[in-house]
């Protein structure tokens, strides 16, 4: 397994002197703001943003509805320019939508005309990847996230972890090095939500890709990530980032009961606490 | 299915037999289930018309008898048939040129927000206007022949047209087209693969409108000047007094809207069965 099992210096992050430029990090936001400006007012979303992801990390952003959570995610997938700042992908200035990335959102938002599988394959070609290569990643994805059987379904036929598993397997067919998602297990069930996030947890490990997971649940976030980005309401900044302290191979229940798990959420419960009471 | 699909649930199975059809026995009590409702009540009012006939409670040169209207279909079906082309060929071809010209002009409006902006209130215009009203000046710009009768079905049928196509097209899920950026597609492939197919069922709706208005176009410029189709007929007989050709008329010309009608639905159920067998889905897991 290519990836590092231990934490990376998780205080750095904030002042951003980690690394410098043209360094490993996969994704780097460097004091970025947005504002958007409604009718009568300017709105700052964001402010005072920097991160730093390293390669192959699992990064999770948990914080109050309308932090900016997932706008964070569209200035690293370049669908959204920053008012201010800097965002780096892969090394590189972000300036326009990027196509090294696989973005997953919390509704599938499958084609319902396509099956399953022509849904994965919609990456292929529209990427103009090579028949044969798309086919045969395809497969590998759909036998590595369960959807086999399901592959003539339509989206209306699956049930909405089927779905999502499909929406994965479309971020991921291109070997994406950066893995970006918004909430994509928000609009399921408890069940079907730990079994996703125990076959997130496998696929990153098999994959080794840098994950950006975007949730509302902190236990989800201690779960799958080394790090939890805790965020604070409008405007949004970052409160902290914890290092979770687990080994990147998790079972789920085991994990659950383990101390650094309960410290981490403890602590982030905390915070998003003392964050909802202040505001 | 294979030995990798543990994680999936099998209760989720049942979902996917769609490969399984119903027989044609099902089919056709599924039918009969369906539509015995409305067959029904169209026999109920038959059977009311041919009531109020046969008992002479109107004269019958107001309501001709359905005896006397079926007399009239058969016996001089060749006149009858001859006139029925040529407002079919007219609806026909005025709702093609619609289809086209409606499709095109969505597709420009909703990429060039200039071009919206100019044509939009033209087009509200156009459609305020009735056509009614201008149909004798078309008459009179293009004669008696079909042209006139065309250009009317294609101005009554481009509204739906266009109308459902922006609207199609616009409803895309933001996120889809968000999602196909980051895939590098060209605004072509976008368009192809994921904002054509995703209007199409907008466009349907709008095309079952259209067509049976088409119908309508049609007529109305038959009405104002014609020599040859079912509004000339209709017109012909209304001068003579002869109500049985003149009910002839509206039965024949109903008719064609109605197999328009159905045609575009098979069209539709053709082209997108995903939509249709979707809709049937949500049928009949409801009571």
């Amino acid at each position: 397994m290519p990836r590092n099992t231990t934490v990376q210096e998780p205080e750095v992050t904030k002042d951003g002197q980690s690394s410098g430029p043209g360094s490993t990090a996969a994704v780097g936001i460097k004091d970025v703001a947005v504002r958007f400006r409604t009718k009568n007012r300017d709105v700052t979303a964001l402010t005072d943003i920097d991160l730093e992801v390293p390669m192959g990390q699992f990064v999770a952003i948990v914080g109050p509805s309308g932090c900016g959570k997932s706008t964070l995610l569209k200035l690293v997938a370049g669908l959204l320019k920053p008012s201010a700042g800097d965002v780096l992908l892969n090394g590189e200035r972000v300036q326009g939508a990027r196509h090294d990335i696989g973005y997953v959102f919390q509704r599938a938002a499958l084609l319902e005309w396509r099956s399953a599988r022509r849904n994965i394959l919609l990456q292929a070609e529209m990427r103009k990847m090579p028949a044969e290569l798309g086919r045969r990643r395809a497969d590998e994805l759909i036998a590595m996230t369960g959807l086999s059987g399901f592959e003539d379904a339509l989206p209306h036929e699956l049930s909405g972890g089927m779905q999502q598993r499909v929406a994965l397997c479309r971020a991921l067919l291109h070997e994406p090095p950066v893995l970006l998602m918004d909430e994509p297990f928000g609009a399921l069930d408890a069940l079907t939500r730990e079994q996703m996030n125990t076959e997130l947890n496998r696929i990153w490990r098999e994959t080794g890709t840098t994950v950006l997971l975007v949730t509302h649940s902190i236990s989800e976030a201690c779960y799958l990530a080394d790090q939890v980005v805790v965020m604070s309401p409008r405007p949004g900044t970052i409160t902290e980032i914890i290092d979770v302290g687990l080994p990147p191979e998790r079972d789920y229940t085991e994990t659950m009961g383990r101390p650094e798990f309960q410290e981490a959420t403890t602590h982030i419960r905390g915070l998003l606490g003392a964050v909802s009471a202040a505001d | 299915m294979s030995q990798s699909a543990i994680k999936a649930p099998p209760a989720q199975v049942a979902g996917v037999d769609r490969r399984n059809s119903p027989s044609a026995g099902e089919r056709t009590s599924r039918l009969l289930k369906q539509s015995w409702r409305p067959a029904a009540l169209l026999l109920a009012c038959f059977a009311a018309w041919w009531v109020i006939a046969a008992a002479e409670l109107v004269e019958p040169y107001l309501v001709p008898s359905p005896g006397a209207t079926l007399d009239v279909l058969t016996g001089k079906a060749d006149y009858i048939w001859q006139h029925t082309w040529v407002t079919t060929y007219e609806t026909l071809l005025g709702f093609l040129i619609a289809v086209v010209v409606g499709v095109f002009a969505a597709v420009v409006m909703v990429y060039s927000a200039t071009v919206e902006k100019t044509l939009y209130p033209i087009l509200l215009f156009a459609q305020v206007v009735p056509k009614i009203a201008i149909a004798p000046l078309f008459v009179v710009w293009l004669g008696f022949g079909i042209a006139p009768k065309i250009l009317i079905a294609v101005l009554i049928a481009f509204f739906p047209v266009v109308i459902s196509m922006v609207t199609g097209l616009k409803a895309v899920d933001p996120e889809m087209l968000q999602l196909s950026s980051t895939m590098g597609a060209s605004p072509w492939q976008t368009f192809v693969k994921i904002r054509m197919p995703a209007s199409l069922p907008h466009l349907f709706s709008g095309l079952k409108v259209a067509v049976t208005l088409a119908v309508t176009g049609a007529v109305v410029g038959e009405f104002v000047g014609a020599n040859e189709g079912l509004g000339y007929v209709i017109l012909q007989a209304n001068g003579n007094l002869d109500t049985p050709m003149l009910f002839a008329g509206l039965l024949v010309m109903s008719l064609i809207g109605v197999v328009l009608f159905v045609l575009v639905e098979i069209a539709e159920k053709l082209l997108l069965p995903w939509h249709a067998s979707r809709r049937e889905t949500g049928v009949t897991t409801t009571y």
